[in-house]
């Protein structure tokens, strides 16, 4: 007998212009099962999921629901079929409630008075409940955390009755914890005969949940196999064609003294919330300091109040020995801090300049005379720093934003280390890049450790910060709630810390202030 | 207590014409159009409903004409900016000078023809007696009412029904709308069309009831005030009724002055509401400056499906 699979992608080939994100894929899903597609990113995952849910449509191939042949051409069409998806980005209206969000396309009924919405409420609330997903349905999605809007979107899909429900990178915005509850709820989902689909580049992840995976690599679909078949080495291995050379561990060095002292900072948020409070931390000489958290905690903050962009409004930041300027970006680039920025592309380089225009961004002053700049002096200077730092470029009058992520974070690497630093603040360095650029990134920030400069990495990724610091802190809530140094730092005493869960004994100290 | 029966009559007869024109505008805003040419909108439909009822005689057939046109002026509006997605600031400013330009031209043959008494009223005759409340709501007239009736209904429309929630989504955040089925474009047409058609009643209402002669350019900046009153209102219906009344106010004020014979000039006393939504804009401003404004979020930015995100 045949055994019929619940989705079915056939010789799928998805172009945008020139470039092709999906060229001739198979994909096939069965019902009752969690089914990982794994890659690293830009492999194509997110591309052929949008073409199931209905917002890309295919340039050629086929697919089959159940068998069955079928067109998607909007998002509807995959609603009709029974398709959902949680996008990485959720697709909710910010000022609207839970239960507004989930019953938005809803054509029926007219008038929705009181009574109405209250049953509403309660027809979502069952729902959720059955499948462990609770959150306020009352009440406006921007007052939800992010674990609990994508909650939401999860209920939207099963109200609007998916059976095959499609996630898009769905751990990057959680916690450890949160993490684990979604696994719980997705094993759930499949027990009730649903067909789940997560897209990811974590191996862990998919050992821990999935029963099938399938591994994209470079727009094509590479291996299916069953997880019992496989492990976390070989997936590596699959995922990003090359055999991963194992870490070797940082030596050690000695600890310097203090660099950087920040003491009982207060800063305020774009909208009068307080982002860091009575924030307290040292970073010494020809150290990785790591600070982990869930995004939103006040890391966007404390990156800008080290680097000018942001005052503070009380406390004290004291750098090399001197106290630091209030808010000026000039005296942190002049005191020699260094910043690799969130968004490269929108505070680190400018998209339409070329590249030695934004490799002058800030020693300008000193390559210019008379006021003007000295442009063949600066060509050759910023030719020597191409080469030295592997920038691949058509030219230096690219724009950059024509550059790949890799090179694009190479060039903001060579302005800022040329410019001799002692500290550098560097945010999430390493996202979006793949896998051959993110070892290039940890092999700048480990050699700026070896010359003793010290370094602020403020990341999400875990297992880079595990990797590389010399001392993690952890901030919750705009404060630093954890310290653990290299060797004694594990997975689940950082997420207890990242979660807001303190030691046993700073809960009594606490209590005794 | 006589005087205040007084303000607050010509408050609410000063003020109507301004709700009008901020209802309409509230609607085209929450579905994320900026409208900017409130003013000329409202010349336009002063001016076609006066050559109408002149012409003609029929009041209803005056305010349908005032609508007509404005409403042909929303389409251009939402083709520019839905359409073509052209910027709509520019869009709207254009729709402001050709309205002022156009209107003044028509209207030069009707200039000075008084429509007076052309907007019956309602006569509540058991109200007379009553203290306060009778003073007030005894003798208003129709469009008035409607205005009153229109506040509940849009207000109602907004927050209790499906098509209000779709109003409130699109505004918002136009690529979630979509994906739950809902048609951006199609409505935000409709909006823009039917909130036009409000700002021409608008300039009607300004025309037959509170003014009732064609001068050139007579709206004198109530449709700047309408849009300043969109955001002191929040983007909703009933704060804009509240917020026109206190415009309405400030207007007639200027003028009591000026009759009880101050020796303020009077282009001093006429400068008092701008001068008034100036200081309101900055303390709002101010007071407001940690909170989100709570203006719909997308206003302003044209939707494109096909963008990737």
């Amino acid at each position: 007998m045949l055994e019929t699979y619940s989705v079915e992608m056939q010789g799928i080939v998805k172009q945008f212009g020139s470039v092709t994100a999906n060229d001739h894929v198979d994909f096939k899903a069965k019902a009752g099962e969690i089914h990982a597609l794994l890659g690293e990113n830009g492999a194509g995952k997110s591309t052929m999921m949008c073409m199931l849910s209905g917002v890309y449509r295919p340039t050629s191939g086929e697919i089959y629901i159940h068998g069955e042949k079928v067109k998607i051409r909007s998002p509807k069409d995959a609603m009709k079929l029974g398709i959902g998806m949680v996008f990485q980005n959720f697709r909710l209206v910010q000022t609207l409630t839970a239960a507004e969000n989930i019953i938005l396309g809803e054509k029926t009924s007219f008038w929705r008075g009181p009574g109405w919405m209250k049953k509403k409420q309660e027809e979502i609330e069952a729902i959720a409940t059955r499948f462990g997903l609770t959150f306020p349905v009352d009440r406006p999605i921007w007052q939800l955390s992010v674990g609990e809007q994508q909650r939401v979107e999860i209920v939207k899909t099963l109200y609007r009755g998916a059976d095959l429900i499609i996630l898009d990178e769905p751990t990057s915005v959680l916690t450890p914890g949160e993490a684990d509850q979604l696994f719980e709820t997705l094993a759930q989902l499949k027990a009730e005969g649903k067909t789940v689909i997560i897209t990811t580049h974590k191996l862990k992840e998919v050992m821990a949940i999935s029963d099938s995976i399938s591994i994209m690599r470079k727009g094509k679909l590479t291996h299916t196999m069953e997880k019992s078949e496989t492990n976390e080495r070989e997936l590596a291995r699959l995922m990003v064609g090359k055999e991963l050379t194992a870490q070797k561990p940082l030596a050690s060095r000695p600890k310097g003294k203090p660099l950087l002292i920040v003491d009982q900072l207060d800063v305020y948020a774009d909208h009068g919330r307080k982002a860091l409070n009575q924030m307290e931390f040292q970073v010494h000489e020809g150290e990785i300091v790591g600070v982990a958290g869930v995004a939103g905690n006040g890391q966007k903050e404390l990156a800008e109040v080290l680097t000018g962009l942001r005052s503070w409004h009380k406390g004290s930041i004291t750098f090399n020995g001197s106290p630091l300027k209030n808010a000026s970006v000039r005296g942190a680039i002049e005191a020699r801090i260094a910043h690799v920025p969130e968004n490269r592309m929108k505070s680190g380089l400018a998209g339409s300049l070329g590249i030695v225009d934004n490799l002058l961004f800030k020693s300008y002053r000193k390559r210019s005379r008379y006021g003007f700049l000295r442009s063949r002096a600066n060509r050759s200077w910023s030719q020597s720093l191409v080469e030295q730092f592997d920038v691949r470029t058509p030219g230096l009058d690219t724009p950059v934003r024509q550059l790949s992520g890799g090179n694009q974070q190479k060039l903001l690497f060579a302005r800022e280390v040329d410019q001799d630093p002692l500290f550098m603040v560097a945010v999430h360095p390493t996202q979006g890049l793949d896998v051959g650029a993110t070892e290039g990134v940890h092999r700048l920030l480990t050699e700026m450790r070896g010359q003793g400069k010290s370094i602020l990495l403020i990341s999400e990724d875990l297992d880079e910060v595990m990797q590389l610091s010399d001392r993690i802190l952890v901030i919750y809530n705009g404060r630093m709630v954890g310290e653990l140094a290299r060797g004694e730092a594990t997975r689940e005493q950082i997420g207890l810390y990242m979660a807001g869960v303190r030691d046993e004994g700073d809960a009594e100290e606490e209590k005794v202030i | 207590m006589d005087i205040f029966v007084q303000i607050v009559v010509a408050a609410i007869s000063s003020g109507t014409p301004l709700l009008f024109a901020t209802l309409g505008g509230i609607l085209i805003e929450r579905s994320g159009i900026i409208q900017l040419g409130a003013e000329g909108l409202m010349l336009m439909g002063a001016v076609i409903a006066c050559m109408t009822y002149l012409n003609t005689g029929n009041l209803a057939l005056a305010l349908m004409a005032a609508c007509a046109i404005s409403a042909v002026l929303g389409v251009v509006h939402a083709f520019m900016c839905v359409t073509l997605r052209a910027n709509q600031i520019v869009s709207g400013l254009a729709l402001t000078l050709f309205g002022t330009g156009l209107s003044a031209y028509l209207g030069k043959s009707i200039t000075g023809q008084p429509v007076a008494g052309a907007v019956p009223k309602v006569n509540l005759n058991f109200l007379e007696n009553v203290p306060v409340i009778g003073g007030i709501f005894a003798h208003l007239d129709i469009l008035t009412w409607f205005s009153f009736i229109l506040v509940i209904v849009l207000h109602l429309y907004i927050h209790r029904t499906s098509w209000g929630l779709h109003l409130r989504a699109i505004g918002d955040n136009p690529p979630t709308a979509d994906v739950m089925g809902i048609r951006v474009q199609t409505f935000r047409y409709g909006y823009i069309v039917i909130g036009s058609m409000l700002i021409g009643l608008a300039g009607a209402d300004l025309l037959m009831v509170y003014s009732p002669t064609w001068i050139e350019g007579m709206t004198a900046g109530r449709g700047w005030i309408a849009v300043a009153l969109i955001i002191f209102a929040r983007w909703n219906p009933i704060r804009a009724l509240f917020c026109a009344y206190f415009f309405g106010a400030l207007d007639t004020i200027g003028f009591r002055i000026q009759l009880i014979g101050s020796e303020i000039p009077s282009y001093f006393l006429k400068m008092i509401p701008y001068i008034v939504t100036i200081l309101v804009l900055m303390f709002l401003g101010w007071r407001n400056r940690n909170k989100p404004s709570g203006s719909p979020e997308s206003l302003g930015i044209p939707y494109i499906r096909e963008q990737r995100f």
